[in-house]
């Protein structure tokens, strides 16, 4: 088998999407496309030959041909997120190689397209489930699916917009947000970190033949997974990606 | 080479003392936290419930309880291990038994060639023996000298150290010994079938 082939990448956009949290579009000759879900790893190399990879979510759905959005938080005590939020401008070159991961996977199609969907995200952690959300819009499914998004702040939910615009076309898809840390006036949401009764709360219209994906760091990502293990919903039927304080 | 890049290795230093620098692998860093990854829910096996066998092309098959398997030789393990998420953590404090053990246990058959590792949750991994074997993997239950934490594996994980940690099977359950190979879970998905990380064999094809 050949291996997955380094590729020299091209950084056609670079947008804000909170504070802290910025997109890059990388434009890669023969990409071969990907699944909704999947990463990549990036390899940055200075003039003397020390070299680092990171891991990232694509945040794009596969209909994109031929580029990906990466959607990627600055730690401030990172050694690549710094660079890709401080130093790279449009038409810089980065190595990627990709995509990569099988399981943690939703497509439009076969049973998927149908089964309601349950989406857990904490903060960076809605990367992946965007690119879900995204190509669930673009290929016109209906299936009835639920976004709960933890954030610290209003101005710190990522896709903010974008997620309010998905919601309003009424094919399915509602988004439930939970700000954790502060609230603006008249905030009608929830307030606190997700727990037993949330999941079971925001899960309920769903049902027990959901499909879930959870994504966030690792107490958020134990405490939705074992609230949908004691509702019922099988082992199988849920899967879960994390990222520590060291994902940078 | 990427433009403007330097590395925070040069920049100003990363404190990282050259021992340390030349026990990561390729592509890894240096992190002093224990990063958590696992494709689904945590398994929640009470001890009283837990048991381990190994089986397949052995002699004389075996089930342990846990008061029995914890009652096997263990010993002190102290080990650098690598995920293929790139961090690559030094000098790891375990407590458990050598698969040397389980396997004087149960004697391999002369053409046992693979050892299959089964978890709660339907998770595999698949290891040639000569990669586990000759104190090269051990099975723990106490990691910095507690009980090993159920996001961490417990009751009780695989530990391959010279592997990839996605080969350190989470809540391992038994072994099963084959003559041929058969890819395990994530070796399934896309993996490297080996996960050496001295030579970056991190997917399909490295």
């Amino acid at each position: 088998m050949n291996p997955i082939a380094w590729r020299l990448a091209t950084m056609t956009a670079i947008r804000d999407e909170t504070p802290t949290v910025r997109s890059f579009t990388l434009s890669i000759p023969d990409w071969g496309g990907h699944r909704a879900g999947q990463h990549v790893d990036l390899r940055l190399t200075a003039e003397d030959g020390y070299s680092v990879e990171r891991s990232y979510s694509i945040a794009s759905e596969p209909e994109r041909a031929g580029e990906i959005d990466l959607t990627v938080e600055r730690i401030d005590d990172g050694e690549v997120s710094p660079f890709l939020h401080d130093v790279v401008v449009v038409g810089d070159r980065i190595e990627v190689r990709g995509p990569i991961g099988g399981y943690f996977v939703w497509e439009a199609a076969g049973p998927m397209a149908t089964e309601p969907l349950f989406l857990v995200a904490g903060g960076s952690g809605v990367v992946p489930l965007m690119a879900m959300l995204r190509h669930r819009a673009r290929s016109g499914a209906h299936n009835p699916t639920r976004l709960l998004f933890s954030s610290r702040h209003l101005e710190e939910v990522i896709y903010r917009e974008e997620l309010d615009s998905l919601a309003a076309t009424s094919d399915g898809l509602e988004v439930v947000h939970t700000l954790t840390r502060s609230q603006p006036a008249g905030w009608m949401g929830y307030n606190r970190r997700i727990d037993d009764r949330m999941i079971a709360d925001v899960l309920a219209p769903l049902g027990m033949g959901s499909r879930s994906f959870i994504c966030g760091p690792t107490a958020l990502v134990e405490v939705a997974a074992n609230a949908l293990v004691r509702l019922g919903l099988p082992g199988d039927r849920i899967r879960t990606e994390r990222f520590g304080p060291t994902g940078t | 080479m990427t433009r403007g890049f330097v590395g925070r290795r040069r920049a100003e230093g990363d404190g990282t003392p050259g021992d340390a620098r030349s026990r990561t692998p390729p592509g890894q860093y240096l992190t002093s936290d224990f990063p958590v990854l696992s494709a689904g829910p945590t398994p929640h096996t009470p001890l009283d419930r837990w048991s381990f066998f190994v089986e397949g092309l052995v002699r004389e098959p075996v089930t342990w309880t846990w008061d029995e398997f914890t009652a096997l030789p263990a010993r002190e393990w102290t080990v650098d291990i690598s995920c293929v998420t790139k961090w690559t953590k030094l000098d790891m404090r375990w407590r458990g038994v050598s698969v040397d053990t389980l396997f004087e246990a149960v004697e391999l058959l002369p053409n046992a060639a693979f050892a299959i590792a089964s978890s709660d949750g339907g998770y595999t991994t698949n290891l040639p023996i000569s990669d586990v074997l000759n104190g090269q993997a051990f099975v723990a239950w106490e990691y910095d000298g507690k009980p090993l934490a159920p996001e961490h594996g417990g009751p009780a994980r695989l530990v391959v150290p010279g592997r990839y940690f996605w080969k350190s099977a989470k809540w391992i359950r038994g072994i099963r010994l084959l003559e041929r190979d058969v890819p395990g879970f994530w070796e399934g998905l896309g993996y490297h079938n080996r996960g050496d990380q001295w030579l970056e064999e991190r997917y399909s094809g490295d």
